[in-house]
């Protein structure tokens, strides 16, 4: 049983929708303040870059449970060029603010699971995942 | 986390709060190192101290409260950062590791073998300045009544340099030495290194032929540090030096050849600019002073001989080699 809901990022101001969105579904699967503010700083990344590198997208939120196991998916999706060199990016110290920790290694510290397709000229699609201990 | 480590902060902050003695803030101390041993993140820190002080300091205003979350939300990024550096310093170690194992490749690797050869007494020195080294010494030799031997040296220090040895010890390996002659052997060196190597590498290289038949030492030169020539009967120095481009720079360079006959007591030095060019806090030391610690040890055998002057220049240099340091010495007995 799932449920979802979106924002899409056109503009900076969607980052802040996308972050209360993130944050509002993250009090009600029962997320502490730490966590969410490590959910929503996750989609802050996800969602400047849609707005950097895509130009448009969306960030949808789903409150998961599987089997008792709650928790909470981040998917970020836009039809923009692709991510030519994934695992590149996936390197520690890569992203252009290298030494900050952030960029996509740090989404994928911040969240459990962290999934990344991407098709060059077709887009990319981002999923992360961060489960309630 | 653990209610434990929230138990034992809480209990600190509370004595703290009550009488705010030096001893407290020492225990605090402690206590923050072991939250980093737990691997407790800055965020956390901040909401074990809020959850800590609803207990303590109950009843305070609830914009106090936010301010915490606010503070939590600032700390995220901190958190962040803390485990990019630990990442990127265990990375850092892994590569030292393999450094380390590379090093130990490159010292199989680069292995030579005195040459025997009558009348003739040789001995050699080469130290890197960092964990790879960018000199080379290679011998050949049959054993009987020739040994030549190549000193080279990569412009460029650490593992870029150490790769395009190997392709100079190829190379070695591969060239008929006695029939190429000295000239001879660097033109198919400086083929083979001008073919594999990027337009930024340059080697240099002194390559000598000793034949015990005649007592000839022939050699010629890739753009190499002179060689010096210790003449014994009259007690001087010479420098041996041929003309000769760089190894890598042009296919079709051609390096002139020059030959003196050794008579008993003299002996050749070939080196690397890390000893001609060694640097002391006072700047670099002077040939004069190079040729007479040569000289301070003319009378020992040549591998005594090199490993003095090592030991000289290192110790002038702090211990601290600015450059890798090669030096052979062939002496006629
Ligand atoms: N949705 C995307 N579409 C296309 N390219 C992307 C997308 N997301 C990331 N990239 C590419 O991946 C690179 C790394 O992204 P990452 O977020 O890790 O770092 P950054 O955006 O360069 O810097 P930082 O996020 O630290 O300010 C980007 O520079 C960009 O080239
Ligand atoms: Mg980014």
């Amino acid at each position: 049983m799932a449920y979802r809901s979106s924002v899409d990022i056109h503009t900076e101001w969607d980052i802040v929708a996308a972050r209360q969105l993130g944050r509002n579904e993250a009090k009600k699967v029962g997320f502490g303040t730490v966590d969410q503010a490590r959910i929503t700083t996750a989609i802050s990344e996800l969602a400047r870059n849609i707005y950097l590198y895509a130009g448009a997208g969306k960030i949808e939120i789903e409150r998961l449970n599987e089997g008792g196991l709650f928790g909470i998916a981040i998917i970020a999706s836009d039809e923009g060029p692709g991510i030519p060199d994934v695992r590149k990016v996936m390197e520690d110290g890569y992203s252009t603010s290298g030494g900050l920790g952030a960029g996509m290694p740090g989404v994928k510290r911040l969240m459990d699971d962290f999934r990344v397709d991407t098709e060059r000229g077709k887009g990319t699609k981002i999923t992360a995942i961060k489960w309630l201990r | 986390m653990p209610q434990q480590t929230e138990n034992e902060y809480k209990e600190i902050l509370r004595q703290y709060l009550e009488d705010q003695s030096e001893q407290n803030l020492y225990m605090g101390e402690a206590f923050s190192r072991k939250l980093i041993e737990r691997d407790i993140s800055p965020e956390e820190v901040i909401s074990i101290h809020k959850s800590a002080l609803k207990d303590v300091l109950p009843g305070l205003p609830s914009k106090v409260w936010h301010s915490f979350d606010f503070l939590i939300e600032m700390m995220i990024r901190y958190g962040l950062a803390l485990k990019e550096h630990q990442s990127l310093v265990k990375r850092q170690e892994e590569m030292q590791l393999e450094m380390e194992v590379a090093a130990k490749v490159q010292e199989t690797l680069l292995k030579t073998k005195i040459p025997a050869v009558e009348g003739m007494d040789v001995g050699y020195v080469t130290v890197p300045s960092r964990i790879m080294s960018g000199d080379y010494i290679y011998f050949v030799g049959n054993d009987k009544d020739e040994a030549g031997v190549a000193v080279a040296d990569v412009m460029g220090k650490g593992i870029p340099a150490a790769l395009c040895m190997s392709m100079v010890k190829f190379g070695m390996d591969s060239v008929r030495h006695s029939a190429e002659g000295p000239s001879g052997v660097l033109s198919v060196i400086n083929r083979i290194v001008e073919k594999s190597v990027n337009d930024s590498m340059f080697v240099t290289m002194m390559y000598g032929l000793y034949d015990a038949k005649n007592s000839t030492f022939s050699y010629a030169s890739a753009g190499h540090e002179p060689a010096l020539h210790y003449r014994a009967s009259e007690n001087r120095f010479v420098e041996l030096d041929a003309k000769g481009l760089l190894l890598g720079v042009s296919q079709d360079a051609r390096y002139e050849e020059g030959a003196i006959v050794l008579e008993r007591g003299d002996f050749v030095a070939i080196m690397t600019d890390g000893v001609t060019e060694a640097r002391t806090p006072e700047g670099f030391v002077e040939k004069e002073t190079i040729l007479e610690i040569i000289s301070s040890v003319k009378d020992r055998p040549a591998q005594e001989m090199a490993e003095h002057v090592f030991a000289e220049l290192d110790r002038m240099q702090g211990f601290r080699l600015q450059d890798d340091f090669s030096l052979v010495i062939l002496k006629k007995e």
